[in-house]
């Protein structure tokens, strides 16, 4: 098996040297509980209701470059696809509390389920209101009536971006709550890969994929997809995925919808542009049209090569979020 | 045992589970995303710290100490699951100077309860609650302390190879489906490496 090249120090340090390099990249505007992997904005006013994201390291920019203006208040992040354990998200809970509550917003994994259910539980016990809201968007994961069963991938991208602007405009926790599950239940993903990621600590790759063959439906970790298969073409690939994404999402013509191409990390702009042309192709014959579009790397999973299509169907409360100015060392809209 | 021998037991443990980081990695990759080895090995080296801090420690004492450690420093799954497992089972043994048979037994049974409450998984679900669950039941027919551990080692190493033939239907690898046969589940091998250290120190 060949060994990755990659660019670091110490192999067991990564996450740490990475996270103290990603502070210095916000330039004063996020700051981090000494030592631990829990991530504030410094800028969060007073008596706003919270949003807090997290989940493993290895992602970037999400997690943790997600906390900014119209974003996420704050991260807590773990090891390289590892959830961060229940005292990092205590920390990064308290530091961004103002009195009203946080909405918890994170991957539905089993690790990350547990660890923030804990944390929740401990929260309470401190009189802090806590509320928990699960990313299930990935369509390769499970049949609609195993939601519970499904992973969140980069579909997480637009729902951050819809809870930080509704969070940031709303005060009240349940109505915010409310537009979030709402973006939550109207966003589809589904990814492919077409090769694998590799772990800094083991200098292994996650998984086995042959030369040429790709996995669709492959989750962010290297989960299995639905199949394994020899290399096709963009538009072959592109149909594959449109196909399960629309079946599971009742689009009618003349809907809207907001689409994301996520870079699962060493695909190149190239081609996922080619994948964009693809893709409005079969949202046009369909009659759905693209309110907006975002292209680029956000939930990546090291040097995995491949890509995500993300819909989200649109109303207007929606595409209010949606079209909030954002910024973040990992994400920004205007 | 008294304390400062469940002590000195933990800190065997947690060196059986450094030691074998990369048995449990690669046994990872196989259905999952290859990091358990790398977690185990985070939270276990943060047990033995704070073990070794402990002055006369009771058995309660040792294995909270642990299980807070690794749920602390272990995150993921794992650190959960494996914090869960040491927390919840040393509430059995507060005010307990000594672990013996019966205590170890109902360490056990707490802990693999609270496990499965937390994880939402039942036995044949080919998670480490197919080694830690039979290794309970195992463990209260042991007239000794020594018979109870051999007799939970044994009974989780079985259940490893069980999950070798069931099919993963939660976490990470329940995605594989039919693929995930033939595999143990890497949790279920870290369970039976504890059960063993424990044993070798009994």
């Amino acid at each position: 098996m060949k060994t990755p090249k990659k660019i670091l120090n110490e192999p067991r340090q990564a996450t740490a040297e990475m996270m103290e390099g990603l502070i210095l990249a916000n330039d004063g505007r996020v700051g981090r509980v000494e030592g631990t992997g829990a991530l504030f904005r410094t800028a969060i006013p007073d008596g706003k209701v919270a949003l807090l994201i997290g989940g493993g390291s290895g992602h970037e920019p999400i997690f943790g470059g997600f906390v900014g203006h119209n974003l996420a208040d704050g991260a807590a992040c773990g090891e390289v696809f590892a959830a961060p354990g229940p005292d990092t998200i205590c920390e990064a809970a308290r530091a961004v509390h103002r009195g009203k509550g946080i909405i918890f917003l994170y991957c539905n994994y089993a690790g990350d389920n547990m660890n923030f259910d804990i944390a929740a539980e401990l929260l309470g016990d401190e009189g802090i209101e806590t509320r928990t809201i699960r990313v299930r968007d990935d369509v390769a994961a499970a049949p609609p009536e195993r939601m519970d069963d499904r992973r969140g991938i980069a579909g997480a991208v637009l729902v951050v971006k819809v809870a930080g602007g509704a969070a940031t405009e709303l005060k009240d926790i349940a109505e915010i709550e409310r537009i979030i599950r709402k973006a939550e239940a109207n966003v589809r993903s589904m990814g492919v890969a077409v090769s694998a990621g590799s772990l800094p600590e083991t200098g292994k790759p996650t998984f086995e994929l042959g030369d040429d063959e790709i996995e669709v439906g492959m989750g962010a970790h290297g989960e299995a997809g639905v199949k394994r298969q020899k290399m096709v073409s963009a538009d072959d690939i592109t149909n594959q995925m449109m196909e399960p994404i629309l079946g599971d999402m009742a689009l009618a013509k003349g809907d809207e919808v907001v689409l994301l191409i996520n870079n699962l990390g060493a695909s190149t702009m190239m081609e996922l542009l080619i994948v964009n042309r693809r893709v409005r192709q079969i949202l046009a014959r369909d009659g759905i049209s693209v309110h907006r579009t975002f292209i680029g790397p956000w939930f990546t999973s090291q040097e995995m090569a491949g890509f995500s299509i993300s819909l989200m169907k649109l109303d207007a409360e929606l595409k209010r979020y949606i079209d909030l100015p954002s910024s973040s060392f990992g994400f920004s809209s205007l | 045992m008294t304390g400062d021998d469940v002590k000195a037991m933990m800190l065997a443990v947690a060196q059986a589970i450094i030691d074998n980081v990369d048995v449990l990695s690669e046994a990872d990759r196989a259905t999952g995303d290859g990091d358990h080895g790398v977690g185990m090995r985070r939270g276990f080296e943060a047990a033995q710290d704070a073990i070794m801090a402990l002055q006369a420690p009771t058995p309660e004492q040792v294995m909270k100490a642990a299980g807070t450690a690794i749920m602390a420093k272990g995150g993921g799954a794992s650190g959960a699951i494996f914090g869960t497992l040491f927390r919840a089972g040393s509430k059995v043994l507060e005010g307990k100077d000594r672990l013996d048979a019966a205590g170890f037994a109902q360490f056990l049974a707490v802990a693999s309860e609270a496990v499965q409450k937390r994880g939402g998984v039942i036995t044949g679900q080919k998670t480490m609650v197919d080694a830690l669950a039979p290794a309970a039941v195992a463990s209260a027919d042991g007239s000794s302390l020594a018979e109870s551990m051999s007799r939970a080692a044994q009974a989780a190493e079985a259940g490893v190879e069980a999950t070798r033939h069931m099919l993963a239907t939660t976490g990470k690898a329940r995605s594989l489906g039919e693929r995930s046969l033939g595999h143990i589940d890497p949790g279920a091998l870290s369970v039976s490496i504890i059960l063993r250290a424990m044993r070798d120190r009994a």
